[in-house]
């Protein structure tokens, strides 16, 4: 057999049939559930009178409309309340697992996941969300879908898709301090664009990607849908086999000798092709952030904002153009130094503990300041009473920051935590668009430290000055 | 699904770039449980004022777009969130062809399974095609599925491509699930195989 990639092995073990045209009926082992995406292929099941063929791959979880404040109060929104609700109904009906919001084990879908051990290497994993491609660091092959395909999944625990190209990210070399996973993948999508992964499935790999922790890991799948890619994926070793060790939901004892010596064939095979190779040294990545209303506007936390001016293509001047006014800044300014008001700590992105425990290295015995709003909302209960344990929680609350419950928030502000208008945020979430964390909110991406660092001192700032 | 033939309509020009599912609909109108009612809140942020007034620059307030059942973009179109609510909310407007140079994979998934059929043209084609659309209400484009052609006001064609399964499944009006449920048989001999293989693939189920 000619070598195989990480995904073209774990594609192929999947498939169960190829029709004529090249779509695969992609068998699925993990499926992913929440309140926004289900509730029409709930809908779409009952009218058809079918059911789901497999609840015991199955997890739903609340996440992308709770609120982050107390939760013994009723839902105060009532269409998030009725989303929740529906769910509630749905999981019921249809015999879902589910972990409720005043569960400890709630949170958002793609922290729980691993977390749990559901998500495991060299499955496929999908969930009507597009940060699905979180679970890649499992060096699983994880991916979003849209309503119906969850209806199909439901129905048939299967997709149909087509094989995607195989590109591979090569980051060599040791990073500087101040760089986490979160600089490493903004630098990778501001160097390939955000269309720079369409119709791929990025691997990452390199010494660099090797270092990284689970959660780091995580970090970089996770955005891997910003760079355009259809999926993210980091090869399992022994990093990944450790932090599944003993999670709820792994295979324990023999079951998981044997389910490791699986893993370990999943690495791409000796002179396995990719379609396109990306190559970067990790010494040549600083702590960067975003200037504009696209993931791919990173600059170095030192630089300055582009000039439209600079730019030949007319279409892209304009845009840019559109997108300095719309953030409110001028061109060829200094970013660091310019004033937030707001900074959001969470996310699938960056919300797990190893996020806040570098955010509270930054923060510990300093204070938020004046007329800045910072909150911090870990990624799930688990991840929350851990960091308590930690004494994480004290190192905020005593800095001034909000410690919340679990749960997307400000993210994508469907629930009560949003921008308002003109409002500048600086945040560790993966997605900048315009409104996107309330309307006419200013959102700047960048890791957990470079966000505590901004809210000490109130303005965006290069961590480095604060190590 | 509404099957997907011949269609003949006016066609709206939106000459961006990267129009992303958050500008197709927010993400504060989600909330909906339901697949209907969302053309209203389709592009909000371009097509309403701050007071919740029309803009009458954008496009889809003008006349004829108002009945547009046709979108003309720029590359990359769909991109970002991955919601359903995105072909949701076009073809609750009325929108049931999107024609740009090139799209965001899982959006242009979604548009098939909804029955919007995208069409990927090359830049300059678009061009073309968005000068036809600015000529006003006669200026109808047909979208010829079987012949996979579009037909200019002027009679000329432009032939595009469609994977023949969705071109079927299009014509037909047929939705996957029943499709892939044909081939029940060969999930359930996948599964009993793999479970010889790989025993210990965990099943979740809470205490
Ligand atoms: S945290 Fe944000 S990106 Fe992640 S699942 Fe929630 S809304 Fe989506």
């Amino acid at each position: 057999m000619a070598p195989r990639t990480l995904f073209d092995k774990i594609w192929d073990s999947h498939v169960v049939e190829t029709l004529p045209d090249r779509t695969a009926i992609l068998y699925i082992d993990r499926h992913l559930v929440h309140e926004v995406t289900s509730p029409q292929a709930f809908e779409g099941l009952r009218l058809s009178g079918r059911r789901l063929r497999h609840p015991d791959a199955t997890i739903a979880v609340v996440d992308h409309n709770v609120p982050t404040s107390d939760r013994t109060q009723p839902i105060e929104e009532a269409e998030s309340r009725n989303q929740i609700e529906t769910l509630e109904r749905n999981v019921k009906e249809f015999g879902v697992p589910y972990f409720p919001l005043l569960s400890a084990r709630q949170g958002i879908v793609h922290v729980v996941g691993p977390e749990q051990g559901i998500s495991l290497p060299g499955m496929t994993i999908v969930c009507g969300d597009s940060h699905t491609s979180t679970h890649g660091a499992m060096g699983a092959l994880a991916f979003g879908i849209g309503t119906s395909e969850v209806e199909h999944v439901m129905a048939t625990q299967t997709i149909l898709q087509k094989p995607a190209k195989n590109m591979k990210v090569v980051v060599e070399g040791q990073v500087g301090p101040g760089v986490t996973a979160k600089d490493i993948m903004l630098a990778i999508i501001g160097h390939i664009g955000t269309a720079g992964g369409t119709g791929h499935v990025i691997e990452f790999a390199g010494s660099a990607i090797r270092e990284l922790d689970m959660a780091g890991r995580m970090t970089l799948c996770n955005m891997s849908i910003e760079a355009g890619a259809r999926a993210g994926l980091v090869a399992p070793d022994e990093t990944t086999f450790e932090y599944v060790r003993g999670r709820p939901f792994a295979p324990k004892g023999e079951a998981f000798d044997e389910a490791v010596a699986y893993w370990k064939t999943l690495a791409a095979d000796e002179g396995a092709h990719y379609d396109r190779v990306v190559e970067m040294r990790a010494e040549d990545i600083t702590p960067v952030l975003t200037w504009g209303t696209s993931p791919e506007t990173v600059i170095p936390v030192t630089g300055t904002v582009p000039d439209p001016a600079a730019e030949a293509d007319a279409g892209r001047r304009a845009q840019m153009q559109r997108m300095l006014d719309y953030m409110g800044l001028k061109a060829g300014q200094k970013i660091a130094g310019t004033p937030v008001d707001v900074v959001f700590i969470g996310s699938c992105t960056n919300s797990r503990i190893e996020d806040l425990r570098s955010a509270a290295a930054i923060a510990a015995g300093r204070k938020v300041a004046a007329g800045v709003r910072a909150m911090i909302v870990p990624g799930s209960g688990i991840v929350k009473a851990q960091a308590e344990e930690e004494g994480l929680d004290k190192v905020f609350l005593e800095a001034g920051f909000e410690w919340r419950e679990a749960g997307c928030s400000m993210c994508l502000g469907m629930n009560p935590d949003r921008l308002t208008p003109g409002q500048r945020c600086a945040s560790t979430s993966n997605r900048n668009f315009e409104g996107r964390q309330g309307p006419g909110g200013r959102t700047h991406l960048l890791s957990p430290a470079m966000a505590a660092a901004a809210a000490v001192t109130g303005c965006l700032t290069d961590v480095r000055e604060l190590i | 699904m509404d099957k997907f033939t011949v269609l003949s309509a006016v066609a709206a020009p939106l000459p961006e770039e990267n129009i992303d599912t958050d500008k197709i609909i927010p993400a504060r109108f989600l909330k909906t449980t339901k697949r209907t009612g969302l053309g209203v809140h389709a592009f909000d942020s371009m097509r309403y004022r701050a007071d919740g007034s029309e803009n009458p620059d954008f496009v889809l307030n003008q006349e004829p777009y108002r009945k547009a059942e046709i979108l003309i973009t720029y590359d990359n179109l769909g991109c970002g969130s991955s919601r359903e609510h995105a072909p949701w909310a076009l073809l609750d407007f009325g929108i049931r062809c999107v024609i740009a140079p090139s799209f965001a994979d899982i959006f242009h998934n979604n548009c098939f399974k909804n029955g919007i059929l995208p069409i990927v043209l090359p830049h300059d084609v678009c061009e073309q095609l968005m000068e036809d659309a600015r000529m006003g209400g006669n200026a109808r484009l047909t979208i010829d599925l079987p012949r996979q052609v579009v037909v200019r006001p002027d009679g000329t064609e432009v032939p595009f491509n469609v994977d023949p399964l969705r071109k079927k499944l299009l014509l037909e009006g047929l939705d996957d699930i029943g499709q892939t449920l044909q081939h029940e048989k060969e999930i359930t001999i996948f599964e009993e195989r793999r479970a010889q293989a790989q025993p210990w693939i965990p099943r979740i189920v809470l205490d």
